[in-house]
């Protein structure tokens, strides 16, 4: 479709600008969006909760003790204590570094894996193609607790081994089949563009095809993908952890506190309700934070 | 048929003696987040049984927009008429309500379009597709309605149309899908078929055939046509008057021969002398200037003076040029329209 | 012969049809281009028409190599593009380049002008030195007819017409010398129309660009090209210059494929010679034996279906006709 209104602002705007590029266009429009700074501010905390927790003030949340079971908000703890004695705040800062770590990691390595197989098959199409994604159909086949129990135990099976790398291989090699999909197909809509032909009648080869024009115009919905992803990550990390695969020893992280607060919420719910605000709170930021730099990408939406 | 026959004339008002097809000062605009878009600002025009009116325009100049005003299926937020009235047969088709405006669509004003697959349920036959219209708006039995149906395919010449009608719109070729979608129009015999660029995504040799078929199908049932195109050539050979629209008006309005001969608009003139003609070589092509202006910010005065030769300042000056009578039957909307029409 | 820049000799495409979908097999095949011998001289332009199906875009993405053939030679400059790999066919590349239908899919929506218009001096940096490249973009957006000052605008702040003459600016980056059109102005507007028209023709007098046109529109084709070639499920069925083409007709698709365009004079109504043909194109995948334009042409006899035709000039025909019974026909004057 023509789009008239656009001509007559480019019409409107006289006088020339410096030579620009599209990520510095990308970050002029992100400083002036409000959702990019609310989401950037609270990924902000929750990663310097992740990295340094000692400066949120918290006590030690290794520091239980029965007697203080369930008791209610006060000075010391913030949020109250948990069914342990356990100081729900502190657990809650401590537990981020967990909790943020395997869900970065693990949709780090889901992405990575998912952008690599996806751009592939859709670049390449033919037999690359038809093997790569019976490759994903293959994965997404297995029913996905059942591998993630075996993969996780096989891959901590070493006592030494508090299962922290086991859990992000396992989430990441079980969680890259719906990115690649995605990627797959907004590769092959943009490999059929126009542009594509274009750059490749002037002479481009397939470096320069991946990385300016068909990648730069199929992260859309991929993004999408991942920052869901990343809150289902942090959420299976708690579930396996529950089921013994997870995180061992005395590892603290959201997912094991929901795990452990549900049976008691009607006697307390500060144990449940609070690493779940962190828990949506975080998932909430990355979902905002992929949207906007999703959109400031797009020169059509600016 | 005589049932749904009643059943239209119980619209209240309906006169059957009055001009078949009236539209007055209709104004559409599009509401949306960047403002207001004025697609149509002020259509008028009429048609008659057996007339081929031809709306002509670029894309943006409202005249798809007014068809789906015509036909009640504006898409609505963020479209709304905000003036005007569209009279069939003396009743003002904006004033009914929508179960009535239903009526009357299916029944007496029908609308072919230009993408016929998109138009079509690809889930079912096309046969199946037919039936259920005669099934649903006429009450026929399934054994009629098909036999119907094969009736109704064979006169839009759908070669062997009784093996075809359990085809699915698919797997027919371009042409052959636009005669399904005109058999499907002309299924409940509307008195008027608006057919919105109906052969602009198809090749020349079965755009001939279409618009063959179109004139001789208007023909026989003394069907008001009107035809939405941007194609000049195409309105020379079919059409009977022309309106051409520019911004959201009719500029100019007049027969076939006359606007070809004399154009009395500098729009329309200057369009026909900016198309190249296969029966000339060598011909100057002379450029319209600029653009068609945005709809959200249309120019004061004559929508078009930027772009005008002929422009002055009476042209940039509110009120805008009103319809002048240029002749019997004949109106353009330019103050200067004599010097226009004389200067050859 | 020195000034012919551009020739195919037998050049074919066939698009295998498989089944399966790890292990293909061939069933067929679509013979979208089946043997087109063209020439292109020096400064003048080619048109090439047909319906849909035709073939035509698919010569096309040949010509500019964006397709391997089947068969055939493509010579530019006497060097065969078909054989050329690596350096020396991007080198070849400089020479034809093309200019796409839609401008709305044909320029990267996240690349400024300034980059699109950029990019072939970056693939070929030996044309322009770095330095130098924003002023010969800058350059470019003035030949076509932009505003310099808008190289840092993204293509979706530009009209239909606009956004053409940024494509048409980005096939002039590296000086070609020939130009592929595939329908350069079909997706604009009337009035958009004859300024890129317009702009076509005075790019080539001001760089004597060769051009091959290629379009459905036959009016559009009669304007602005010197030689024409008619083509019909993958041949070209006759071919000429266009007063052969256009005023004497002899090949009976060209005849109806002239005379179901309308001309915009409504006095011609009903006076000229209509020829309406029956029914479709036949599928490129099974075409018709003999000549292919037989099923549903007038005048076929039992040789048509026997013997193919072959292009060439003939007793009654002046020009090249691939038909067995070419007659020149006037079919665009009132009779």
């Amino acid at each position: 479709m023509s789009d008239p209104q656009a001509v007559t602002t480019a019409e409107s705007a006289v006088g020339r600008d410096k030579p620009r590029s599209l990520a510095g266009d990308a970050w002029r429009d992100l400083r002036r969006n409000k959702i990019f700074w609310v989401a950037a501010v609270l990924v902000t905390v929750f990663v310097v909760m992740a990295i340094v927790p000692a400066v949120f003030g918290a006590g030690d949340p290794r520091d239980c003790a029965l007697s203080r079971q369930h008791d209610g908000p006060s000075g010391n703890a913030f949020f109250g204590y948990d069914f342990q004695g356990c100081d729900v705040y502190a657990k809650a800062v401590y537990g981020a570094r967990n909790s943020i770590l395997v869900g970065l990691l693990s949709t780090l390595l889901a992405g990575t894996i998912g952008l690599i197989m996806g751009l592939t098959a859709g670049y390449f199409g033919g037999w690359v193609d038809a093997v790569l994604s019976r490759g994903i159909d293959v994965v997404l086949g297995l029913p996905f607790l059942l591998a993630a129990i075996v993969l996780a135990r096989r891959l901590s099976s070493d006592p030494s081994n508090n299962g922290f790398w086991a859990v992000i291989v396992t989430l990441g090699f079980l969680g890259w089949t719906t990115a690649a999909r995605v990627m797959r197909s907004s590769v092959i809509a943009s490999k059929n563009q126009d542009y594509v032909a274009a750059a490749r009648m002037l002479g481009s080869g397939p470096a320069r095809l991946m990385m300016k024009h068909i990648l730069p115009n199929s992260t859309a919905a991929f993004i999408v993908v991942l920052t869901i992803l990343l809150g289902t990550n942090i959420a299976t990390e708690a579930t396996l952890t529950f089921l013994g695969v997870g995180l061992k020893g005395d590892a603290i992280s959201w997912g094991i506190m929901i795990n452990e607060a549900g049976p008691n919420v009607r006697t307390a719910a500060e144990p449940l309700v609070w690493p779940s605000v962190f828990l949506a709170l975080t998932v909430l930021a990355f979902i905002m934070l992929g949207d906007a730099v999703r959109d400031a990408f797009d020169p059509k939406l600016r | 048929m005589t049932d749904i026959q009643a059943q239209i004339d119980v619209l209240p008002g309906l006169d059957p003696g009055a001009q078949l097809l009236e539209v007055n000062d209709l104004h559409v605009e599009f509401r949306t987040r960047d403002g207001v878009s004025h697609a149509v600002n002020g259509a008028n025009f009429r048609l008659e049984p057996g007339e081929t009116l031809a709306i002509l325009g670029e894309s943006g100049c409202g005249k798809s927009v007014t068809a789906q005003a015509i036909m009640g299926i504006l898409d609505s937020p963020p479209g709304y008429v905000t003036r005007g009235e569209v009279k069939y047969r003396g009743v003002d088709l904006l004033q009914l309500k929508e179960a009535e405006r239903r009526k009357v669509r299916a029944n007496r004003i029908a609308m072919i379009f230009q993408d016929a697959l998109s138009a079509l349920n690809p889930v079912f036959s096309v046969g199946f597709q037919l039936a259920e219209l005669f099934r649903k708006h006429r009450g026929m039995s399934r054994q009629d309605a098909k036999k119907r149906s094969i009736e109704l395919l064979d006169q839009v010449r759908i070669p062997a149309a009784r093996e075809r009608i359990g085809d699915y719109p698919h797997q027919f070729s371009g042409g052959m899908r636009q005669r399904v979608m005109i058999a499907m129009a002309l299924a409940l015999d509307p008195e008027i078929l608006i057919a919105d660029e109906p052969t602009t995504a198809l090749d020349v040799t079965v755009q001939a055939q279409i618009m063959g078929l179109l004139a001789e199908l208007q023909r026989e049932r003394d069907m008001g046509l009107i035809l939405i195109t941007h194609d000049m050539g195409v309105v020379a050979d079919v059409a009977d008057r022309i309106s051409v629209m520019y911004a959201g008006k009719v500029v100019e309005e007049a027969p076939v021969y006359d606007i070809y001969a004399r154009p009395a608009h500098p729009y329309t003139k200057a369009l026909l002398s900016s198309i190249p003609r296969l029966d000339m070589k060598g011909q100057q092509l002379s450029v319209i200037k600029g653009l068609p202006p945005a709809l959200n910010a249309i120019p004061a005065g004559c929508a078009f003076h930027p772009r005008c030769a002929y422009a002055r300042d009476q042209c940039r000056q509110d009120p805008p040029p009103p319809a002048y009578d240029v002749a019997l039957g004949r109106t353009a909307r330019c103050h200067f329209w004599r010097e226009v029409i004389g200067d050859e | 012969m020195s000034d012919v820049v551009l020739e195919t000799k037998g050049l074919v495409k066939h698009f295998p049809i498989t089944q399966g979908i790890v292990f293909k097999t061939r069933v067929g095949a679509v013979r979208a281009v089946d043997g087109v011998d063209l020439q292109l001289r020096r400064g003048e332009t080619l048109g090439v028409v047909g319906e849909s199906g035709c073939g035509k875009s698919t010569l096309a993405k040949l010509l500019v190599g964006l397709e391997k053939p089947t068969a055939g030679s493509v010579q530019v400059r006497n060097e065969d593009m078909v054989r050329l790999r690596g350096g020396a066919l991007r080198r070849a590349r400089r020479h034809i380049q093309m200019v796409l239908q839609d401008p709305y899919t044909s320029l990267n929506p996240r690349m400024t002008v300034g980059d699109i218009i950029g990019e072939p001096f970056e693939i070929h940096p030996e044309v322009t030195p770095r330095k130098g490249r924003e002023k010969a973009v800058q350059d470019l957006l003035d030949t076509v007819g932009l505003d310099p000052g808008h190289i840092n605008r993204y293509p979706h702040q530009f009209s239909g017409g606009q956004r053409q003459r940024i494509g048409i600016a980005r096939a002039l980056a590296l000086k070609p010398e020939i130009i592929v059109c595939d329908e350069p102005v079909s997706a604009l507007d009337v009035s958009i129309q004859a300024q890129v028209i317009n702009l076509l023709e005075s790019l080539q007098d001001e760089f004597g660009l060769s051009y091959i046109f290629i379009a459905h529109d036959l009016s559009v084709v009669r304007h602005i090209a010197d030689r024409v070639a008619v083509m019909y499920l993958g041949k070209v069925v006759e071919t000429g210059n266009d007063e052969q083409i256009y005023e004497q007709p002899t090949h009976p698709y060209t005849q109806a494929l002239l005379s179901a365009v309308p001309v915009p004079d409504p006095r011609l109504r009903g006076r000229r010679d209509q020829i309406v043909l029956e029914g479709d194109v036949p599928s490129p995948a099974n075409p018709p034996s003999g000549c292919r334009f037989r099923t549903r042409c007038w005048k076929a006899e039992d040789i048509c279906a026997e013997e193919e035709p072959l292009l060439q000039i003939r007793e009654s025909s002046a020009h090249p006709s691939a038909c067995h019974f070419a007659r020149p026909r006037d079919v665009l004057h009132a009779s």
